[in-house]
């Protein structure tokens, strides 16, 4: 997959939690939970999300690291296809 | 024959409007089944029956609107005949319009909330266009366009406003709670080290639809201490001149729910002390999910013994509660967060929450309620005996 085609899928998962956005208006580099409002019933949804669309298992010893947008696109792309 | 009343889905609530009957006459109802779908300020809630029997009448009509205690269905118990009810030649009641859209968690971008803020636009009056019926800045555009005409032919309907009625009930239960309520706030810093490595090392052993949250450990945590701690769970009853506390026979942790909307609900989790973690974070889960979708059922609106909010993901370090009337108290988290800890004449840095109680003093005392929350701590540092 490409990162364009990640993002879409992360945005579309991030919708399904948080109908009110516009994702146009997301910064990538920023905090995604503060930008979106997202509770840690929502982020575990968005990470949930992710895993059945991508069949991509996230650790929870990860979840440190996924703090922007560009985090988890970045984080799922060498999970998908930088270990291909 | 069982007359079957509308309930109240909430201390917060006086009245309600029936959205739709969920059965018919002649049905038969069994315990817990829900009966109607009724619309408070807060939410469109399923009403449950208690009682069992086949349905005689339905009184009520759907768009109805009517007071708490409101007898809205007769229910005929087994050796009684449909015709033994004197009313049953009425016809039964046929709804009169479509059912009301269920109180649905909207979805509104944030450009068009802030334009139709600016406007005055009520965003319940709009369908959306956008994905899933989403409201757009378009939509709101052009509604603000069409009330610009129809000003001029002729005065515009006011539309109820869910987002201010919410916040008038929201308004007049806490105006409550501080005019009748003298609140005592005690406050406790508890270490979470123990608690988040043992959090850490059970979801690694779990796929990721079953992990726990920390918020899973902290209400399991408030469940068990308030066996300890009666004064704390329960309701301050007034009938007749006598007033009193009345100590609940369950522990039913009411959970605040913000909705993205504005507004927050706290329903109940059920027997909160007696459920096994997992089954305490899958019903936590449904419950957020089920009160932002509105749906919600009226035992969970009206059985709560006591609060519990969490404003940690919002980034806050204490909660000074207020306490849900008739209940006596409520406990309140903030975020976990790393903090220089002192012990046994060492300095380390620890994940801390701080833990207050906002408790209601006619009720329990000070000293009572710091026991409460050192309770709590101890608890808190045995998480493998949450699990249970």
């Amino acid at each position: 997959m490409t990162d364009a085609e990640i993002r879409a899928v992360a945005l579309a998962t991030l919708q399904s939690i948080a109908p009110e956005i516009e994702t146009d208006e997301l910064r990538g580099d920023r905090p995604l939970r503060s930008q979106v409002d997202l509770d840690s019933i929502d982020w575990l949804n968005f990470l949930l999300g992710l895993h059945e669309k991508l069949k991509v298992d996230i650790p929870e010893a990860d979840y440190a690291r996924l703090i922007s947008l560009d985090d988890v696109v970045s984080y799922l792309w060498k999970k998908l296809d930088g270990g291909r | 024959m069982i007359e079957f009343k509308l309930p109240s889905l909430g201390a917060d609530m006086d009245e309600g409007t029936l959205l739709e009957w969920k059965v018919g006459v002649g049905d038969t109802v069994k315990k817990g089944q829900v009966v109607a779908i009724v619309d408070t300020s807060k939410a469109a809630v399923d009403v449950e029956c208690w009682q069992e029997g086949r349905i005689g009448r339905l009184l009520a009509e759907v768009g109805q609107k009517m007071p708490v205690g409101t007898v809205m269905a007769t229910l005929l118990e087994a050796d009684e005949t449909v015709g033994a009810d004197a009313t049953a030649q009425q016809a039964p009641v046929t709804p009169a319009a479509p059912p009301a859209t269920p109180l649905a968690r909207r979805m509104i971008s944030p450009a068009a909330r802030k334009h139709a803020a600016e406007k005055g636009i009520d965003l319940d009056s709009i369908v959306g266009s956008g994905p899933r019926g989403a409201v757009t800045l378009e939509d709101v555009e052009k509604a603000a366009a069409d009330r610009a005409s129809a000003a001029a032919a002729k005065p515009a309907d006011r539309a109820i406003d869910r987002t201010a009625e919410m916040r008038k009930t929201i308004a007049a239960a806490m105006s409550r709670s501080k005019r009748e309520i003298p609140h005592y706030y005690v406050a406790e810093d508890i270490p979470l080290a123990k608690a988040l490595a043992w959090l850490q090392a059970a979801n690694a052993q779990r796929p990721m639809s079953e992990r726990l949250l920390p918020a899973t450990l902290l209400l399991k945590a408030v469940a068990l201490a308030l066996r300890r701690f009666p004064e704390l769970n329960g309701y301050w009853r007034q009938e007749g001149g006598i007033s009193g506390f009345v100590a609940a026979t369950g522990i039913h942790l009411g959970v605040a729910i913000s909705l993205r909307q504005g507004g927050l609900i706290a329903p109940a989790l059920l027997d909160a002390d007696r459920k096994p973690l997992t089954q305490l974070m899958q019903e936590l889960a449904d419950l957020v999910k089920r009160t932002r979708a509105g749906s919600l059922r009226s035992s969970e609106m009206n059985e709560a013994t006591i609060t519990v909010t969490n404003l940690g993901d919002q980034g806050t370090q204490l909660v000074f509660g207020v306490i849900t009337p008739p209940q006596v108290a409520l406990v309140g988290f903030g975020r976990v967060a790393e903090r220089p800890w002192a012990e046994n004449g060492g300095l380390k840095v620890l994940p801390v929450v701080t833990a207050s109680l906002a408790a209601d003093h006619r009720v329990s005392d000070g000293h009572r309620g710091a026991l409460f929350l050192l309770e709590l701590k101890e608890l808190l540092q045995r998480p493998e005996e949450l699990e249970r």
